[in-house]
């Protein structure tokens, strides 16, 4: 079963919401949990079913992970870490009065991690073509099939998470008023999970495949 | 959680301006709502022409169907229905009824419109979100009726799609080659959108409730809304890889499904090592939860709509969202009573059949509340109070078979006969239906400012009341007899004497589906030219009865409503008779 936890982080520093800004919703955030749940209960029935399907037949092989797999997984850590710390840096400089927009330069954190973002999505791509490199495709084996599967879907849910992150730092960028904390908070806690959601699928693929 | 929100002033986006943005591609969810309503609609119509045809083909046989030639060359030369096509109209009639009419109508396309009244919100929390939804929910039925106009035809597995026969392709039968493709494609994309929708429902239920309204003020509907979008979270969440799972064994040539020397057609399957019982297993894990998906809507649509005419505060309301809760909870630990017959351990079985029946529990109480809160009240026959008691008859009616149900050693003789099928027409089927005809009969006046006409709302209760008894009740006795279900056609011996109890079957489907015509012809009628609706005809007390019939765009004229009290005020001493409203300021006097 899949557990999901919260992303590590203390509460920002922030002041409070002067008088100008309205009462900010927590809907975005609540969204994203609301996802979180769902994603964890789509990866938790393909979990059941790989668990089943190895053990009732004689067709699984097993094989060894592509070693980039762990590399990839240490980017994507680093992502998580710079997100953290854009999110932090941008809503304790946005409690500062006068200072509602982040500068651009504030956001430099931002595209670090969008870009790590896509270099993991690459790694990825490569481990595929390391493995379809050994004759290892989706239907040569259920542990392949399964590798492809959970890597693939996992893939398409980092590539939502990317999309959601650009679409905070286009309102970062054309941001007049306050700053879009909640976004911003449920982009980064999107992202969080995604990088949770990774560790515990290479854990259960270095365990089963 | 918090128990009052901040006043639900986060969601602006201008007044929509040209035919397509507002009526088309429209954020707003009043009309997204009533999209749903209409998609529904033409499903149901659907539905039930589907139902008609293997209706006149079981009770005649040998009588060529006019027309049908036109729809499948193949499938029914001549206007007679073969035994394959006659699986693709079952399959059909089944896919299309529990995902886009009782999933649609009732939680989408109801819910949609009136959750965000209910609680004072101004839209839901992602109207974006909330237009995809829908636009995807169309794609999929477009996706899954384009299977009728292919070269094979629709799939022919059930609305089930139980594997292997699901999985391996064309060799299982005509339709199992694009048809059963299609019909996962279909299936895969509504479980998305559902999916959208549900994450809406919950986060508007959370966090866009209006000054004063806690979750305990929440109208009983709103409440049913809410736990059937958390089921709905959980399930389609399943449902969803299994799709893709399923496309994969058919299109990529894996083998999740499909076992080992497998021979189908004479053709040995080039698939090894899969698991038929898989499928079986994440399909119900989605499908049990789903019955509870297109009934507990219902639940709270006869909860809030029984007290209105009752004029007396619904009994126990605090039980009732007690109960409703111990459903969706339940409804994920019963799964296995639809595999009783599937070889599985009669030990295991029983683990099955214990939250069975346990969960029969709440839902009596429910029964009972019900029961309790019309116990002595002065009744007023509208039509949409008749639908609510005509929707506790025919539950209670399908719900006592269920109880024979959930004993594997009675299921395993039941379970492929028409018992089964009469079961789950009266639980699921018809007393969704009468809630959607409740909700319909109720919440027109407040959606299009129309009153419908009372007259033909009490013909069309009664013909279709008495109608799906006749229906449905006689299928009971035909399971007892050993009549299989999913069959084409009776020529065993032992089923001859049973034809007739087909054909009067048959008959009385045709004149329920005729009376339903009274329906369409009142809900068109009334939507353009009914009597003009006050804002609150039927002197109820939530919140959609506190703005304008049809309310505004941002539903409250820019005046977010603050509420005093729950929707549960009736038979006190209020201003404007035996009822307090939910937003009035003044205090309640008993």
């Amino acid at each position: 079963m899949l557990t999901v936890t919260s992303p590590p982080s203390s509460p920002p520093r922030v002041s409070p919401p002067t008088a100008t800004q309205p009462p900010e919703s927590k809907a975005a955030e609540t969204g994203v949990w609301m996802g979180i749940a769902t994603i964890s209960m789509s990866f938790a029935a393909l979990t059941s079913a790989m668990v089943v399907r190895q053990s009732g037949a004689p067709d699984w092989q097993h094989f060894q992970l592509p070693p980039i797999l762990y590399f990839n997984t240490l980017i994507l850590l680093m992502s998580s870490l710079t997100l953290e710390s854009a999110r932090r840096r941008i809503t304790a400089a946005a409690g500062q009065v006068g200072s509602l927009v982040p500068p651009v330069q504030r956001l430099a954190e931002l595209y670090l991690t969008l870009t790590l973002g896509l270099l993991f999505v690459m790694g990825q791509v490569v481990a595929w073509r390391q493995l379809a490199a050994q004759g290892l495709f989706l239907a040569t084996s259920p542990s392949s099939a399964f590798f492809y599967l959970f890597t693939a879907l996992h893939g398409l849910h980092l590539l939502g998470g990317l999309v959601g992150l650009l679409y905070v730092l286009h309102r970062l960028r054309q941001a007049t008023g306050p700053v879009p904390r909640t976004a911003l908070g449920a982009a980064t806690l999107y992202w969080h999970f995604m990088d949770v959601l990774w560790v515990y699928l290479l854990a259960l693929l270095t365990i089963r495949v | 959680m918090h128990d009052t929100a901040a006043p639900a002033v986060v969601h602006h986006h201008a007044p929509p301006q040209g035919f397509l943005r507002k009526h088309v591609f429209s954020l707003d969810h009043k009309v997204i709502g009533k999209q749903y309503l209409d998609l529904a609609l033409v499903a149901v119509c659907t539905g039930m022409v589907l139902s008609w045809l293997m209706r006149l083909h079981l009770a005649w046989p040998t009588q060529p169907i006019p027309g049908l030639e036109k729809l499948s060359p193949n499938g029914a030369a001549g206007g007679l229905i073969t035994p394959e096509y006659y699986l693709s109209l079952m399959t059909m009639h089944g896919t299309i009824m529990v995902f886009f009419v009782l999933t649609t109508a009732p939680f989408a396309g109801f819910g949609n419109y009136f959750l965000p009244i209910q609680v004072g919100a101004q839209d839901m929390a992602f109207p974006r979100i909330n237009m995809t939804s829908f636009w995807l929910t169309f794609v999929a039925f477009l996706v899954l009726i384009a299977s009728f106009f292919i070269h094979d035809g629709p799939a022919l597995s059930g609305w089930t799609a139980y594997a292997p026969l699901s999985a391996v392709g064309k060799d299982a039968g005509p339709g199992q080659g694009l048809g059963q493709t299609l019909w996962a494609v279909s299936i895969a994309i509504f479980c998305i959108a559902q999916l959208l929708g549900s994450l809406n429902f919950i986060a508007t239920t959370l966090d866009l409730r209006t000054k004063g309204m806690s979750l305990a003020r929440m109208p009983f509907s709103t409440w049913s809304w809410f736990i059937t979008a958390v089921i709905g979270l959980i399930a389609f969440a399943v449902l969803m890889p299994a799709c893709i799972l399923l496309i994969l064994d058919r299109v990529a040539g894996t083998s999740f499904f499909i076992p080992a020397g497998l021979v189908i057609s004479d053709r040995l399957q080039p698939h090894a090592g899969g698991s038929p019982l898989l499928w079986q297993h994440l399909f119900w894990f989605f499908g049990h939860p789903e019955v509870y998906i297109a009934i507990l809507p219902g639940f709270g649509i006869v909860s809030h709509i029984l007290p209105v005419f009752a004029r007396k505060p619904l009994l126990g309301p605090r039980v009732l969202i007690g109960c409703l809760i111990g459903i969706a909870f339940l409804s994920y630990t019963v799964w296995g009573h639809h595999m009783f017959v599937s070889g599985m351990n009669p030990f295991s079985a029983v683990l099955f059949s214990v939250p069975t029946l346990v969960i029969t529990i709440p839902a009596a109480i429910v029964t009972m509340l019900w029961i309790g809160t019309i116990y002595g009240a002065k009744l007023r026959f509208t039509t949409p109070a008749l639908f609510c008691l005509g929707f506790v008859s025919v539950f209670v009616s399908g719900g006592i078979s269920g109880f024979l149900l959930a004993q594997p050693s009675i299921d395993t003789y039941l379970h492929a006969t028409y018992f089964v099928v009469g079961h789950f027409h009266f639980v699921m089927g018809v007393a969704a239906m009468f809630g959607i005809f409740a909700a319909t009969y109720f919440w027109l006046p407040k959606m299009f400012g129309r009153m419908m006409n009372e007259t033909l709302g009490k013909w069309h209760f009664w013909l279709t009341f008495i109608g799906v008894y006749c229906v449905f009740m006689p299928m009971h006795y035909l399971g007892l007899a050993g009549n299989v279900r999913r069959y084409a056609e009776f020529t065993d011996d032992y089923l001859k004497p049973l034809i007739p109890l087909h054909r009067f079957i048959t008959i009385a489907a045709l004149f329920t589906g005729a009376a339903q015509l009274i329906f369409l012809f009142n809900l068109i009628r009334s939507r353009f030219r009914g009597p003009k609706a006050p804002d609150n005809p039927w002197e109820a007390t939530s919140l959609e009865w506190s703005t304008t019939s049809p309310p505004p765009l941002d539903n409250f004229g820019g005046r977010p409503p603050v509420v005093h009290r729950g929707p549960n005020e009736y038979g006190v001493q209020g201003p404007a008779g035996d009822y307090v409203m939910q937003a009035a300021p003044e205090p309640a006097a008993r």
